[in-house]
């Protein structure tokens, strides 16, 4: 066994200097250089992305194209019920509705939801996206079933013809990624603007 | 179960199998100090850290030297976050003027994030400022992840070494790993996002008025650069409430397919740096061999219990299981993401775990009951494996009446008590912490839902805490002073008390020569001692968590087979 003595050097450096000095140089590096040269990098190369895929109408911000918004109106299609805020698509207050599979308020909610939808759509089944909440309550997308049970009525509403609808549902459904990934999806709101551009002087 | 389903969880298999050797031998290269490109471009960086720190990274360190040098970086980092947290009022880009954390919730975060766990008891865009996400949370998601890789190398060395008194220099392998690894794959890969959709600035929240003229505020902040880390860092702390299921950190099927593939890059790709730091590349194959038939296993059960149709829900028309997942995503991504993150100990989500069907959402608490052995947290998941390695020798040594040996190495009582202690630490913090939550009032209040599941929402919260997870079944809530404090305390022993007794052993087996291999010696790299490992880990975390499991997702499973609801 080796004996210090009092005035010898001791064996290992201290850990306090190490520690707080290499605390401090890596949260310069990681917490502050690398965030800030992602985000010049970023605002040079992808300034739309980068500011939050913003869209606007009539140079006023009307959402994001990654993130979906509450429709009501007959003349919308529609997006899922949403978890997010108290009142749904809440973009700063994320989140899925977190019920369990045996939830009794879940299965009143998707009741409540059907009993709204059904009499809307006759005789056709309801897709089941748009009677679950998405995991963000943020989803952009509905499944292309949930589109097309939608395109009867939004017709009638705006007097356009179902199948100019679907030809614009075909051009904002986002198809799987690499033609393998996940699935399909139609985005709501881009749905929406370019129907609303088609008429701009509709009520 | 579709062909397209399974499609993707086979090209995602292939490409992780692909990615192993040459991310292994890069990795070796970067904690062994031998020379790469980018050592060379940034030497300068790293030789001017150790010069400020006073660190020689030549001189090694004992395993208790190691833990001391660990144990007070990681001190240092909570401080530090802690006051971040506390302080976050007073401090510059907080656009929205958030104000400070509790004490007990920023205990809470403060701890989660150095031990690499994650947890959230909060929401991140109504809770935390930009500068608390990056110069706080980013920070922490590095080095708790490179902490994470050091221990790992750490441990390998112990086996690979022979009559050593060191296990290598902590202060060299946190620098090395953080600068040659992570960063520069973070960089690119926060530019991917971003190209993807993640928004990247620090900008107000932005003010839309909607088509009906309804307004909404969008959250948004410096999200690619913390995401890129979050998620190859296995750290899975989500910049927005909902994580990765929100379109701003995870707008696409193909960066949900990147982010799956980067939680495992690293702990699958350290089985190799293993096998080839011992000088057998099929050691590490044979651990790679062992998670890989763990993890098929498990992405089988879950993908297909989600599958099948609810039947509550189908008897009110709702034939898919669509509660809490994304569109863009669908039920093949999702169940595949929630298998991926609870193996690997990340804990991000791409969908909402307490929505998922009972036995579907038992899988991902399954995973991380066994202690995220199947590739695990970058690092934790190696040298978890590593405890179930000495664990099975040592039972292969009892049945044929011989020392256990591993690599050479003799194991004996010393290691195998301390790798019990390392196995049971979790178990403990996850059974008496749920026992304590489910008979105090203080535990009842945070529940959501009611029943079995109720139980499961406790159940898992703690699994997650104590195997330093972080995801959540989120109906949960958790900002309160008795989750907040008995999860700190879960997932502060889940880390630590692994750790220690793991450096211990490193230490040990550093120690010891090597014997020979003789015909008595079992071997470690065939297809039998995979199955052995397999089983063990199995067995040891079945019988440990079964009776649990049985009162939670288990009874619900029948509960709704039976038409029953909460």
């Amino acid at each position: 066994m080796r004996i210090h003595v009092l005035n010898d050097t001791p064996p290992q450096p201290g850990i306090l200097r190490p520690a707080l000095v290499l605390l401090l140089l890596l949260t310069l590096l990681t917490g502050l250089i690398y965030p800030l040269a992602v985000t010049g990098i970023a605002a040079a190369a992808f300034p739309q992305q980068a500011g939050g895929s913003l869209l606007q109408r009539d140079g006023q911000v009307v959402g994001s194209a990654l993130l979906g918004q509450a429709f009501t109106g007959e003349r919308y299609f529609q997006g899922r019920p949403s978890g997010a805020g108290a009142s749904g698509y809440d973009a700063a207050s994320s989140s899925g509705s977190n019920y369990g599979p045996s939830s009794k308020a879940l299965l009143a909610r998707i009741g409540a939801d059907a009993e709204r939808l059904g009499p809307a759509h006759p005789g056709q089944a309801i897709p089941a996206d748009l009677l679950t909440a998405s995991g963000s309550g943020l989803d952009p997308h509905i499944s292309p079933a949930a589109a097309e049970y939608q395109v009867a009525r939004v017709a009638a509403a705006r007097g356009l013809s179902p199948d100019h609808l679907r030809l614009r549902i075909r051009e904002h459904t986002q198809g799987r990624g690499l033609g393998f990934l996940g699935e399909a999806g139609v985005n709501v709101l881009t749905l929406n603007l370019a129907l609303d551009a088609e008429q701009p002087t509709a009520p | 179960m579709t062909a397209n389903g399974w499609l993707q969880i086979l090209v995602f298999c292939g490409l992780i199998i692909l990615l192993i050797r040459p991310l292994g031998g890069y990795i070796l290269r970067v904690v062994e100090g031998q020379r790469h490109g980018l050592s060379i471009m940034l030497g300068p960086l790293e030789r001017l850290f150790y010069k400020a720190a006073g660190v020689d990274p030549q001189r090694e360190q004992s395993w208790a030297g190691y833990a001391m040098a660990m144990l007070a970086f990681n001190f240092a980092g909570f401080i530090l976050l802690y006051l971040i947290l506390r302080t976050q009022q007073w401090l510059p880009l907080n656009p929205q003027g958030l104000p400070a954390l509790s004490p007990h919730l920023a205990f809470n975060t403060a701890i989660s994030f150095v031990t690499n766990t994650n947890w959230q008891s909060y929401g991140g865009e109504a809770t935390m400022s930009y500068l608390s996400q990056m110069l706080g949370l980013t920070v922490q998601n590095f080095v708790s992840a490179a902490t994470g890789i050091a221990l790992a190398i750490a441990l390998a060395r112990g086996f690979a070494r022979r009559q050593a008194q060191a296990l290598g220099n902590f202060w060299a392998d946190l620098t090395r790993v953080t600068l040659y690894i992570l960063l520069p794959l973070c960089l690119p890969y926060a530019l991917f996002l971003v190209w993807q959709g993640v928004p990247q600035n620090l900008l107000p929240y932005s003010e839309a008025t909607t088509l009906e003229g309804a307004k909404q505020l969008i959250a948004q902040g410096p999200i690619a650069s913390q995401e890129a880390i979050k998620i190859l860092g296995t750290n899975g702390g989500g910049f927005m409430n909902a994580n990765s299921a929100h379109p701003f950190e995870n707008p696409t099927a193909l960066t949900n397919f990147v982010q799956m593939l980067s939680i495992f890059a690293i702990g699958a790709a350290l089985t190799n740096v293993f096998g080839r730091m011992v000088g057998d590349e099929k050691q590490g194959w044979a651990i790679f061999g062992a998670m890989g038939i763990l993890f098929l296993m498990g992405i089988a059960a879950a993908y297909w219990a989600e599958s099948v149709p609810n039947p509550l829900l189908q008897a009110a028309g709702v034939d898919a299981n669509m509660e809490g997942k994304e569109t863009r995503f669908g039920i093949a991504a999702s169940m595949l993401f929630a298998v991926v993150t609870t193996a690997a100990s990340c804990g991000a989500v791409n969908a909402m775990h307490d929505s998922l069907m009972p036995l579907a959402g038992m899988i991902p608490m399954i995973n991380m009951q066994l202690g995220e052995v199947v590739i695990g947290g970058v690092g934790a998941g190696l040298y978890g494996m590593l405890l179930f390695v000495i664990l099975a020798v040592f039972i292969a040594g009892l049945m044929v009446g011989r020392t256990p040996e591993y690599l050479g190495k003799k194991i004996e009582a010393r290691e195998v008590k301390l790798t019990v202690l390392a196995i049971l630490a979790s178990p403990l913090c996850i059974l008496g912490f749920t026992a304590l939550a489910s008979v105090l009032d203080a535990g009842l209040a945070g529940l959501q839902d009611q029943g079995p599941h109720g139980f499961s929402e406790m159940l898992y919260a703690f699994t997650s805490a104590a195997a330093n997870n972080g995801s959540a079944f989120a109906g949960l809530t958790a900002n309160s002073p008795f989750y907040n404090a008995t999860l700190g305390i879960a997932m502060l022993l889940g880390r630590f008390a692994v750790i220690l007794p793991m450096l211990a052993i490193a230490g040990s087996l550093g120690a010891k020569n090597t014997v020979a291999p003789s015909a008595g010696t079992f071997p470690t790299n065939n297809g039998l001692f995979v199955a052995l490992l397999v089983g063990v880990v199995l067995i040891v975390g079945g019988l440990t968590f079964f009776p649990a499991l049985a009162l939670g997702p288990i009874a619900e499973h029948f509960a709704l087979l039976q038409g029953s609801s909460y």
